[in-house]
Formats: C-alpha cells, structure tokens, sequence
C-alpha cells in the first residue's frame, strides 16, 4: 500500500500523478473463502478490515451488487455521535467513536472526520426531562455529554432562532462535543483500500442470488459471478437485509423505509456544528465543502425504490426555516433517498441467524453510518470466533423471542 | 455599451436598467438577463472557479451555467450562487461573482491555482493527516474557508411563500417548439391543460433562433400561441416556473418565481415564490436539449462560450459575445451560430472543426465572411489571463494526435459546440432507463415507467420541424391517454429551419503537452473544476464505477448536476477504461432539475402555521388572568398564573395549597375523549384494558391501562359507562388520536365482528377539573339541582344535570387525591362554567392551578403520568399497577407478552417514591441512579421519572424507576445529577393520603 | 407522492392516509403461541422486495382500513381490497424479488 502523504503527493506531482496504484484490486472470485462477507458498504469493509487485521482471516471475500460503498454508505448524511441512552446502545457507540477518533491514522486515508459536537435541541418539558435523563446516563457510562441552557445554545449556534415566540422554542439543548461528521464516501474507500492491502478480495458487479446451506449450516453463495463456497458467511446489506434473510429462510424483524436526504448549494462557513431537532424533526450540519447536509424523516411505506415524495422534504424545510431563519433564500441542490431497514426497537441485529455460520448485521435504522468501525470491529469479532463480543451479544436476533430490546425510541432521540 | 447590437433581439431599448456587478456600474435594458447585459457592456469575466479559483465566466445562456455564479442582492434579501444566465435584469440590480476576494479581477486566492499540481481530484483524501491534532485546528478550518461559494444572508428572509395544488390532464414541461405544440393540440382537444417553462415568455429555443414558423418569426408564433391558449379556459399557463422534480404517480414539483424579476418594484404582499404540487393524467416532457462544450486545453477562460449562447445572446438580447470570434465545433448546426453572428455584424475570425471533411452548408458563406475553415483541427490551447485573447489551432494527425501544422488565431471570443444532450433529467427523476447513441453521442430516454411521452429535443429530435410534428402528436395522444380526443396529430405548422445536419461526436482534444502535464487543464466539469485528467487519475486508482469516478472527482456534483459536464465526462471515462458509455453505465439525475430556495419548500409552514396551535374554549380567560402557557402536543395549557411578584415556585406552591386546603380549577379540556358505542362496546373495552369494563356498571367510571401487545403500557384514563352500551373514554392529552386510530384499527382489522362506533369528541367537551375540600360546596351553588353528597354520587361515578345553566357531565374522579369533580360542558359554554366557578368559589378561596401544580398534586399522591413514569419500556407489573391487570379475563392485549423471558426478570425496573437526604433538594427530572458513588463508568439502577418540591409534605419528593425497587425499601441509593451524588431513601410512591380519605372531601 | 385510490373517497395523495404495514398478520391466538410465535406476530415481516400486500387507513377522510397490492421498488398499485378478503392473484411483475418465507 502506498503511503498517502504530502510527500507523495508532490513526489506523484513530479510525475503528472500518473504513477498512482489502485487503491484497491479488482479480483475475479475465487471459488471458495474462509469468509464471504455480502455487501461492500462500510460495514461490510469494516468487518472484512478487522478479520484481517485483528483476527488474522485474511482469505475473505466482500461481495458486491454494485459498486462498493454505493448503498447507504455513499447516501447517509454522516451524524457521528454515541450519546445513546441505554448502556448497550452507548458501549457500541462509545465503542465505535473511539474507534473513529483514531481511524484515519490507522487506515492512511483522509475521512474527514470532524469532532465539530453534535448539538440536540429541546422543545419542551418532556424534551427537558429525556435530555436530562440522557445526559446523566451519557456521563455515569463516560460519554461526554451536557446540558446546555437555552442562552447556551444560542452562544453555540448564533444562526438558531432561540426567540420564545417560535412555534416550538428552544428550551435547550444537549451537546456531544466529540460528536461530528465525516466524509462517507472516504469511509468506504479507505477501509476498502486497507483490506485490500491486507489480501481480502472486494468483488465489485457481484450480486447475491442465493445462500447454500446445507443441514442446517451454510455452505457458500451463488451469486452473478458463480458460486462461491464459504465456511461462514455475514449478511451486511443494509436496505436489503430482509430480501438476503429470505434466501436463507428466515425473516427479521425488519421493515425497509426510504429515508430522503439533501444537501444545498456550497455556502461559506456558516453552521459549525450538527443540529439536531427530534422535537420538530430536523437535523442539519455543513460538509466541507460547504453544503447543508440536512435529513428528513422516513417516508412512511414500505419501500425499496430508493425514492421519497417531496412532501416529506417540504415538512422538514418548514422545521428547519423556523429554527434557522437565515436559511430561507438558501436552495436545495440534489436530494436523494436510501433504503433504510428499522427494527421495531430502533436498534440494530448484530450476530447469529437461525443459520449455523450465518452471521448478520442489519437493521441499524436511520443511524448506521456512526457505527460503521465499531459494527464492523463486533461483527469480525463474531464471524472470527463464533460467538458475540459482549459489546453486541445484547444486539442479538433473539431478543425479539425474550422481549429483551433495546428501544432507543424510549430515549425519544432522533435515532441519526 | 460596445457590443449592443444597434438592431435585433427582444430587449426593449425604450427601458434602460441601471446595475451594478461587481463594484462596477453598467447599464442593460428591460428583457436582458444579467448575463446578456454583462456581455453587451463587454464584460466576461463573472467569478472565479471553486478549486482553482480560476478566472470565469459566462459559458451559456441558460440553467445548464456552471461558471458565471454570482451572489444576488445584499442584506436579508441576499441570495447566493445565482446563474447569471438565468438572472433577470432589474432596475438598480446588485451583484457580484462568487468565490472571488476581493474581487472576481483580483481575486487573492488564485495561488490555489498555482498549486493545482498538488490538488488533483481527491487530494484531500490523500493528506492533512499529519500531525492527527492538526486537523480540527488548522487543516480543516481552511479547507472550509477556501470552500463554499456564495454566502447565506445573514438576517431572516423579509419575503413569503406559498403553495398550490394543480391537477391536469396533461401536463406539457417546456414551453418550446414542441411544448407549445403539444399544450395546443392537448387544449384543443379539451383536455384541462398546465404548461410550464421556466423562461418569461413562451418560445424555448426559438427565442434564441431566427427561424420563422407558420410564415412568421419564430417568436411571433410562440407569442400568438401563447395568445390561444390563454383563450382556452381550460389551460393553465406558468411561466418564470422551473418543473423541477418527477416523484412516483405522475406527481411533479413546480417553483415558480413571481416577484424576483421586479426587484425593488416587487408588490408588497404578493408571495415572492409559489410551490406548485401538480398531479397529472399524462406529462409530456419537451425539455429541449442542452448543446455541450468541446473538452480542450484551457477550454474555461472568460469569453468562451457555448456556440448556441453566443447566438441566443445576438439573437435574444443583441449582445454581440466578441469582436472576434473562432467557432470550434464537431457538427454542423453550431454553424449557424456563427453565421447569425457574422448577419449580425459580428466577425468570426476561424471556424476550427474537428471533421476531416466537415460538409456544413453554411461552411461557405462563413468562409465568404472572412472566416477561416480549419478542419481536421482543434483548438490545442487557448491564451489569455482574464479573458481569451487567442487560440492554437492545430491540425489532427491521422493517430488522432496533434501534427506540427498549427495556427495562432487572435480573437475575444470562443463559441464550441461538442453536439447536444437532451434534457433527460426528468425523465431520469420519473423512473425511466436512458438508452445511450453512440451515432450522435447522446444520451436518450428509454422506457417509461411513468404515463408520460417525450417530444422534440428532449427525445433526441433537433430539427425544429421535428419538434413541431411530434409535440403536436404527443399532445393529441396525452389528451386521448387523458380521455379527450381521437389522438389524430394535428397538422404542425411549416417551419423554415433546415435539420440539424452531420455529427461526429469528439470527446477530448489533445493539448500542446500530454494530459496532465503542464499548467493546461481540460475543464470537463467547469464548476467544480474536474479535468479529462482527473478522471483519468480516478481510473487509474481503481475508481471504475461511474458513480465512483463521480464522488473521486466530483464531477456533476455541483449547483449545475453537470448539465454540460456528465456526458463528456462518461465518454472520456469509457474511452479511459475501453469500453462504451452503455458499459460504464450512467449516473442518476436527482431532484431538483435547478436549485429551490428551501423558502419555497417550506411554504406557508412558518411560525404559527407550521404546526396548528390547539387553545381550549378557556384560553382567552387563562391569558387575561397572566397564565404562563406549557406546550403540550400541539395544545397550548396553562402551566401557573404567577401573580405580581411570583415565581414559578412560589405560584404553584400557592396553587397546591389552595387545592388541598380550600379548592382549584384547573383546565382539563384537551384530554382526550372518544364515545364508544354500539352493542359491542363492553367486550372493545375489555380486549383494549387490562381490567374489566364489562363489569362496570351504568353510571359508574373506572381507570384504564392500555398495553399493546408487547406488553408495554401506552396510554392510561378513566372511562365511563354512561348506558349499557355507550363509554366515554378519556385519554392522554397527547395520545388522543393515537388511541382513537388504535380501537379503529383493532376493529376494523381484528374484530370486523364488534358492532362498535368510536367518536373522538375532545373538542365537544370542555372540561374543568374543580378539586379540593370546598369543590362541593362550588359546585352547590352552580349546580343546585345536582345531588352532590357521597351517597348518591359516589367517588367514580358520572352524573348529568345542568351546571352554570349549561348541560354538564360531571364525573367524580380525582387526579389530585381530593375531592373534585371533572365537569364537562358542551365547548363553547367552556368559558361561561369556567367564569361561573370562579365567581361561586370566590368566597371559599378558588385558584385556578395549572399543569405544573397539577403534577405536583399527583406526584404527591403517586398517580403515574403516561410518557413520564413509562417510557414504552415499562409494564403495569412495574408500575406496581398489578391490581389493574385482570386475572380473569382470558385475553387482553398485552397478557401474552407478560409471561415472556424478559418480563419475568427480577431486575426489572419498578416504581418506587425517592427522598433526598436533603429536604430541601429537588433532583431534576431525568437524574440517574447508582448504588454507589464513584467515578464513570458507574453501573445505572434506575431514574428519577417526577421530582417536585411538595408543599404539601414541605419537602422534596420523587418518583422513579429503580432495578428490583419494590424489594428495596427503605434502602439508601444516591441520585447522580450534574456530576454530584446525593443519598437518596427507596420509599412507597405515595407520600400523601395513602388511604384516600381525602377524596370524598 | 403515492396516490391511493381509496375505496370509498377514491384516489387521494399519500399524505391523506395512515400507512399501516404488511397485510394478512392476523393475531394468533395467545393461549396457543410460544414465545417465538408471539415474536413472530409482533415483529417479524416478510419486508418483500416486490409486489407486497399492505394495509392503508384513510385517516384524513372516511378513516377505513383496507387492503393494497402494491410494488415496493416501483410504487405501482396493482389491486386495492377490503380487509378480510384474501389477496388477489396478479401477475408476477418483472423485477419481483423474493417474496420471503
């Protein structure tokens, strides 16, 4: 793997940057792996990147339908944040942050990944009384957390309309400093290119078609490119998690929404952190490049178009021009959708499936992207050794049969 | 005002503008845009380009623009990243390009240009990784300074927007040759109709031509047209209006800008945009097509320009675009363009095709004119620092690359055309496949999937009669799809403009050094500054996949979805990698087709109309008598009426004590309340609670926990049973359409066989809630005629009579552990009951409490609050509610779920009462629970759900929900709020009149 | 915007109408189901990629629930039923997916 510096940038620049390797290879299949891992999105390269790096599995296969890091990796609006209220959701996420903090170091890629705090407004009292509840179970769980006054607020983000004559007034607010966003697209590229380095074959136009098992325990897939056998197999294809479940045969708890996204035209610095409204529905942050990246709710029918109504878009810019009025003569430049897969408890499924050797990760809902090391670090773990982590054994298939979930609709946070 | 034509154009000379762009002040005419004013005062250079900050300018003449970007007014009225093009001119108009400090002219960040060897596509991936610490301090700061283009204004928008709904037969998009003929042919047929186009008047391209049609100039037709179908009552014109997005079942979304062009002049109270919602039987999309650039070296410098935008602004607006220009094309219609310029007076300096053996029929009049032909050639460079000053002209060797006979040709301008792309972009957004040809280079719709048709340019038909015929049919075949008419076409009128003529696509002109080297760049994405040598680097780096090659290096990412960048961009990336355009495959077009203001999207939906505000029939009574309102849902409620002097402590200190020691009033109207009726009803009832209410008998009320089925609790209340059939339900305030949708669904879906009636009747019934030791005596002197002592209206039970002179149900229930009666009234008798209960209890200390002192009050008394005690998490059995969960019945919803593994844990949370060591300490809401104090990690057992300052007791107390709680009286646990740890005493969650002899008064 | 044609208001847009998930889930009687039937009932669904029967509830006009066939890569609506009735044969449409246990 070439080293990506300055210094080989200007070392490439004496060559007309035509001296640059692939990033990554773009291998036939071979017939059989230790591990086919279904889906080259972040997490699924994630998973692939700690097999080999942390686990030493390195005959692995990330198959593809599409092109890698194309299903919601390359479509989320990048909240990273892990003040999760429960004490499972926070280890994972926790979990997961940390990993970020270190990640661009470690994969040698640039994922811009910016701690700029996650900011979550407060509506009313029962907003108050949840913020409350979330901050001091953050902090206790040693997340950093606080609890802002509405004045505080307003000093954080002066673009907030904080008067008490809006529809919905800021009373407040709860802020995750190492909270943030990064670059998805980089995400998937720079775990993509460490795998890569470390022998796991990415197989990009290779689509699923079907999983062998045999006597209860699977055997391999069959995909575009021809079977391919496999001692253990992981589902991570988020938006398609059923439709892969079902050629198992088995079901989850799981139904696919679209969830639309938008960005504006590139603006200068105007909103430094990520807002976030569960109250009136709206987050909102800046990309470098200077686009609003804003989220709006799920479009409520089942679906798996990729497509949403504007309706749902004009709802969430009503919400969004009442807490930041300056943002009324901005333009949306490109909206988009993808195919989010939500469990009844707005928590994901990360582990066994009825299938010996089958593993899955789905279902991470609306929030996915800030889990995508730590997902892929628990996953590889599992696939690795057979059995859960302790940080995703509470993630398992059969809370659902125990009644053991994990509701994060219960901490009444917007699930991003 | 050099290069105003004195003739020619659609601009009115009698109506001078002035403007002013950046600092510069100029003068234009009514009917330019900013663009054609700017180039008729000889003006290219707008702004600067996003990476490089190279010098730019104005390249097109219409929503296809990526470079001549310009922020639009100043103060609140500002607007960002405006095309030029698209702009149009208005007295005292203000402007100035994007990107550029100090100025587009002189702009201090064009080192970044300098350095651009070192910034190829994804550098940044590349870099600022070292030292980690640097890059929130330093490195990323930066790049967010340097990024961006226009700004936000910085003060809330002064202008209104507003919607509308339009439903049509057919809905034609583009009003050009073939909109117009198709929304003509649709209207005659009688078909209700809508055309829009985002130009001020009809015309399209024609507006840009010189062709006749039906024998008179092109826009004359247009214009009459225009006059016909405003005659057609069924018809629906929208101009100035962008159909910017196709969504699911034929439902399109329209802007349409009414008061932009006016500036200053715009009518106050007119909305500055309106959204249009249009759903349509049929959609003909005539979009037209955007003609694309030439890909050479240095193809980006001010005063080069799209062949057909060059013409558009002679033709249109009388703007000459040069002194001298040199046409550089691969076809034959942009030498039209060129010759229009030289009818016009202009000079065309060299005409440079890339063609061997061009065989354009205009070729010899251009020579005639003094233009020199160059074929086989292409420009291999340009030169020139803030506008072009000359090309390199240099003939194609038979390898395709450069040969050593080359030409320097002076000149001002550069008019390319590289062919043209249909306007797919809606197509695209409805669903439909492109299917891509190889012959002219263009990408064209495929199948639909939406009741649509595609006519003229849009469908890959350039030749102005084409567009005529096939409008004219799409637009008799809509309105038959639509039910109007045989479909017969009807006959298009003759037109004089001969066809498009020969095309040989050409992808990339090689420069004087190979690609990438050297300071030249082959701009294929103008705006986001992405080279033929960027996608090459992308390909190289594994980057294969269009939509990679896209994200790596940004192309078609910018304001413009690279309308002139995409396919040129494909087509290098396939002749990269050896395959075709079908092979690479192509990017998805998204919404919007141009950039909406979120303002428009938002509508109405502002302040007080974004969500409806819901106030009782008393609430003009609370603000009179200074009640601090607590949102609640979408009710607003009195929180406490703070007298002078007050605080909040203090007023609902005040308050509980009235309602203990004397009696208050408290407005409980936005409960939910829901008749039950039908023969059905008892057995409802007892499938939706977890007691019985079959046993309940006539005239009695009983308190109610709902679960669902997963055995968590979602909604609590009393209902009563007012006649063998007939409940009144109350519900949380706000869950009251939730429950409401809920025994709908179960009867409808499940119980299809209950013959059951649900009503929601939370607006026919005002409710006051009169509570404490007096509320009989109140009550008395209203309501004389009502038996009110304990034997015949006993605690739960529900009484009707006249109270106040109103008809009233009055219920005997107490949320407060007093005696109180909840008395409900017909709506708009709300504020007359309420008045009258003031006046009666005047003598016997009536205070009116609010929502605060109301939770204080049950609090006290350890009545749960749904959403407050219970988080969707928490079953009966943990709320300690086990007395409400019927051991009778054999099925309810919510038992299953009980006897499942989870639920039969022992550590299950459970409310329990809290008491700080410190009286005086009221933890807030929310604070967790540990066993011991320590540092984090601590292990959680549970947290604080009410917490209040009693009057009552004179101390803090609190509810919770605590792991094992029920078994742990009596022990000490601490709170940990704010980082402290307080010792904290498990209790019974009832602090006050635990026998309840306080309720019958 | 979906428009569903509402059996007894007809079409009207999507905003009108609760969406009420996958259709043909009856409730189990609870005497007789396990805790992995319940789960079963509760939460797992078929999430069919292709045609997918669904429940929809008129919640801004007549408030009645009834039954939809629709498509869930296209949005297509291939057939609108009341509820108890059993779903409608249709064709197999191009680009069905698997239709789940």
């Amino acid at each position: 793997m070439t080293k990506f510096s300055i210094f080989s940038l200007a070392r490439n620049a004496l060559s007309h940057h035509e001296r640059w390797p692939e990033q990554w290879r773009s291998p036939a299949p071979k017939p059989a792996y230790d591990v086919v891992i279904i889906g080259a999105g972040g997490h699924g390269l994630a998973t692939a990147y700690y097999l080999a790096a942390l686990h030493g599995i390195t005959d692995v296969a990330v198959l593809e339908k599409g092109w890698l890091g194309g299903g919601n990796t390359g479509r989320n609006t990048t909240v990273i944040r892990s003040n999760y209220l429960w004490d499972e959701s926070a280890a994972l996420y926790e979990h997961s942050l940390k990993l970020w903090e270190g990640l661009a170091q470690e994969l040698n890629y640039n994922l811009m990944f910016s701690q700029r705090g996650v900011l979550n407004l407060i509506h009313n009292v029962h907003d108050l009384q949840e913020a409350t509840r979330r901050v001091n179970a953050n902090r206790l769980n040693a997340v950093d957390a606080e609890l802002l006054s509405t004045d505080e607020v307003k000093a954080f983000c002066p673009i907030l309309n904080t008067a008490p004559t809006t529809r919905y007034p800021i009373m407040g607010g709860t802020l995750q400093r190492r909270g943030g966003n990064a670059r998805h697209d980089a995400v998937a590229w720079g775990f993509a290119r460490a795998a890569d380095a470390r022998g796991v074959d990415i197989i990009q136009n290779c689509e699923v078609t079907g999983i062998d098992v045999d006597g209860g325990r699977v055997t391999g897939v069959q995909t575009t490119q021809g079977a391919i056998a496999a001692r253990k197999v992981g589902i991570v294809v988020a938006g398609h998690s059923s439709v892969l479940a079902a050629m198992a045969g088995f079901r989850l708890p799981i139904e696919s929404h679209p969830l639309q996204a938008l960005v504006s035209e590139p603006l200068k610095p105007v909103l430094h952190c990520v807002i976030m409204s569960n109250g009136v529905h709206v987050y909102v942050s800046q990309s470098d490049k200077g686009e609003l990246v804003i989220g709006a709710g799920l479009d409520p029918p089942n679906s798996y178009g990729q497509r949403g109504g504007l309706h749902t878009i004009e709802d969430q810019m009503g919400a969004l021009v009442e807490l930041i009025p300056i943002f009324s003569r901005v333009r949306m430049m490109r909206s988009w959708a993808g195919i989010v897969d939500v469990c009844p408890d707005a928590s994901p499924v990360i582990g066994k499936t009825p299938v010996d050797g089958l593993y899955i990760n789905g279902g991470w809902g609306t929030g996915g992207f800030k889990a995508t090391p730590g997902s892929g670090w628990v996953l590889a773990h599992t696939i690795a050794t057979g059995e859960p982590h302790p940080l995703n054994a509470p993630f398992a298939l059969d809370r659902f049969t125990s009644g053991t979930l994990i509701d994060e609709h219960a901490a009444a946070a917007v699930a991003h | 005002m050099g290069f105003r034509l004195e003739k020619s154009g659609r601009i009115d000379r009698t109506k001078p503008l002035d403007f002013t762009f950046n600092g510069r002040r100029y003068r234009g005419f009514a009917g330019d845009t900013l663009a054609s004013a700017l180039i008729a005062n000889g003006t290219h250079l707008t702004s600067r380009s996003f990476k490089y900050h190279r010098p730019r300018g104005i390249l097109t003449a219409g929503a296809e623009e990526p470079s001549a970007l310009v922020q639009l007014g100043e103060g609140a009225r500002t607007e960002p990243n405006l095309r030029a093009t698209q702009v149009e001119l208005y007295d005292g108009l203000v402007a100035s390009g994007v990107n550029a400090w100090p100025s587009a002219s002189c702009d201090l960040a064009a080192w970044t240009g300098r350095l651009a060897p070192l910034f190829p596509a994804g550098f940044y991936y590349k870099t600022f990784l070292w030292p980690a610490s640097f890059w929130k301090a330093l490195y990323e700061p930066a790049i967010r300074r340097m990024a961006g283009l226009g700004h936000a204004p910085d003060a809330p928008d002064p202008d209104s927007y507003d919607r509308m709904n339009a439903h049509c037969d057919v809905l034609v998009v583009g009003a050009g040759p073939a909109g117009i003929a198709a929304a003509l042919a649709a209207g005659e047929a009688g078909a209700r109709v809508v055309l829009v186009d985002e130009q001020p008047a009809l015309g399209g391209a024609l507006q840009g031509l010189r062709h006749r049609v039906d024998g008179v100039d092109g826009t004359e037709w247009a214009g009459a047209a225009a006059a016909r179908l405003a005659a057609m009552p069924e018809v629906r014109v929208l101009t100035r209006t962008t159909l910017f997005g196709y969504y699911d079942h034929n439902t399109l979304s329209a802007v349409e800008r009414r008061t932009d062009h006016l500036g200053p002049g715009r009518p106050a109270g007119t909305s500055r945009q309106r959204l249009w919602t249009i759903k349509a039987g049929r959609v003909v999309l005539a979009t037209g097509a955007h003609e694309r650039p030439l890909v050479f070296a240095d193809n980006d410098r001010p005063g080069i320009m799209l062949a057909s935008a060059a013409q558009r602004y002679v033709n249109a607006y009388a703007a000459l675009p040069g002194e001298r220009a040199v046409l550089f094309t691969n076809n034959d219609a942009a030498y039209e363009a060129a010759h229009d310029i030289v009818e016009a007076g202009g000079s065309v300096g060299a005409v440079v095709d890339c063609r061997p053996q061009p065989t354009a029929p205009l070729a010899p009049a251009l020579r005639e004119a003094g233009a020199a032909l160059h074929t086989g050639s292409v420009i291999a460079a340009t030169h020139g620092a803030k506008r072009v000053r000359s090309v390199t002209v240099a003939k194609l060797g038979k390898d395709g690359g450069l040969s050593r006979e080359r030409y320097r040709i002076y000149c001002d301008s550069v008019l390319v055309s590289g062919g043209w792309s249909p306007a797919v972009h809606l197509f695209c957004q409805s669903g439909g496949r492109l299917a891509f040809e190889e012959a002219r280079g263009v990408l064209l719709p495929g199948e639909a999937t939406q009741a649509l048709q595609v006519a003229g340019a849009a469908g890959g038909s350039f030749g102005l009669a084409a567009c005529l015929a096939e409008g004219g049919a799409a637009g008799a075949e809509a309105a038959r799809a639509a039910g109007f008419g045989d479909g017969s076409p009807p006959p298009p009128p003759p037109s004089d403009a001969p066809e498009p003529g020969a095309i040989t696509p050409y992808w990339l002109a090689p420069g004087l050094k190979p690609l990438g080297h050297g300071k030249a760049k082959h701009m294929v994405d103008h705006q986001d500054d992405v080279t033929a040598a960027d996608i090459r680097l992308a390909a190289r780096e594994g980057f294969r996949s269009v939509e990679h090659v896209k994200r790596y290096t940004t192309i078609g990412m910018g304001t413009d979805q690279g309308k002139t960048a995409n396919v040129n961009g494909l087509a290098i990336l396939a002749d990269t990698l050896g395959k075709t355009v079908p092979e690479v495959g192509t990017t998805t077009y998204r919404p919007p087709y141009t950039p909406v203001t979120f303002g428009a999207l938002a509508g109405r939906d502002r302040g007080d109309l974004m969500d409806p505000v819901r106030r009782t029939a008393m609430h003009e009574w609370h603000e009179e008598n200074g009640a601090v309102f607590e949102p609640v849902g979408q009710w607003h409620r009195p929180w406490w009426y703070p007298k002078p002097g007050e605080d909040k402590h203090a007023a609902v200190a005040r308050e509980c004590r009235a309602v203990r020691e004397a009696c208050g009033l408290l407005d409980a109207s936005t409960l939910g309340k829901i008749e039950i009726a039908g023969p059905d009803s008892a057995r409802l009832l007892d499938m939706v609670y977890t007691n019985a209410f079959s046993t309940l008998k006539v005239g009695r009320v009983r308190y109610g926990l709902m679960c669902g089925d997963d055995g968590m609790v979602f909604d609590d209340g009393t209902t009563a049973r007012l006649g063998e059939n007939r409940y009144l339900m109350t519900t949380t305030t706000g869950n009251a359409a939730h429950v409401l949708e809920w025994l709908e669904e179960w009867l409808q879906t499940e119980w299809p066989e209950m013959r059951v009636w649900c009503t929601s009747v939370t607006e026919q019934w005002a409710t006051v809630a009169l509570a404490g030791p007096r509320a009989r005596d109140v009550l008395a002197a209203v309501a004389p005629a009502l038996a009110l002592d304990t034997e015949s209206f006993p605690f739960m039970s529900v009484t009707e009579g006249t109270v106040a002179g109103a008809p009233a149900r009055v219920f005997r229930i107490s949320f407060t552990g007093e005696l109180s009666f909840e008395i409900n009234v017909p709506w708009h008798h709300g504020r007359h009951v309420w008045e009258a209960l003031m006046a009666a209890g005047a003598d016997h200390g009536i205070t009116p409490y609010g929502t605060e002192a109301m939770h204080v009050l049950r609090a006290e008394r350890g009545f749960i609050i749904v959403g407050q005690e219970t988080d969707g998490t928490t079953t009966p059995q943990d709320l300690g509610m086990d007395w409400i969960v019927s051991k009778k019945k054999p099925d309810f919803l919510g038992k299953r779920a009980w006897s499942r593994a989870d639920n039969l844990r022992e550590d299950r949370k459970q409310l329990v009462g809290i008491l700080t060591e410190n009286p005086k300490e009221v933890l807030p809401e929310g604070t967790q629970l540990v066993d011991k104090p320590g540092r984090a990690p601590v292990p959680m057992i549970g947290h604080v759900s009410s917490s209040y300052m009693s009057p009552t007791l004179g101390r803090s107390i609190a509810l919770a929900l605590v792991r094992r709680g029920r078994a742990r009286m009596g022990e000490t646990v601490h709170a940990a709020p704010d980082g402290r740890f307080l010792p904290c005493t498990i209790t019974e969650p009832v602090f006050y009149d635990p026998e309840g002899a306080k309720r019958d008064g | 915007m979906l428009w569903i044609d509402c059996p007894w208001c007809g079409p009207r847009p999507e905003t009108e109408y609760r969406y009420g998930g996958e259709a043909h889930i009856a409730r189990p009687d609870p005497a007789a189901t396990d805790d992995a039937g319940w789960a079963d009932y509760l939460f797992m669904r078929t999430n069919t990629k292709g045609v997918h029967a669904e429940r929809w509830m008129h919640r801004d006009g007549c408030r009645r629930w009834f039954n939809v066939l629709r498509h869930t890569v296209s949005n297509e609506v291939l057939a609108v039923y009341p509820m108890g009735t059993p779903r409608p044969e249709t064709p197999r449409l191009p680009g069905d997916g698997a239709e789940g246990a």
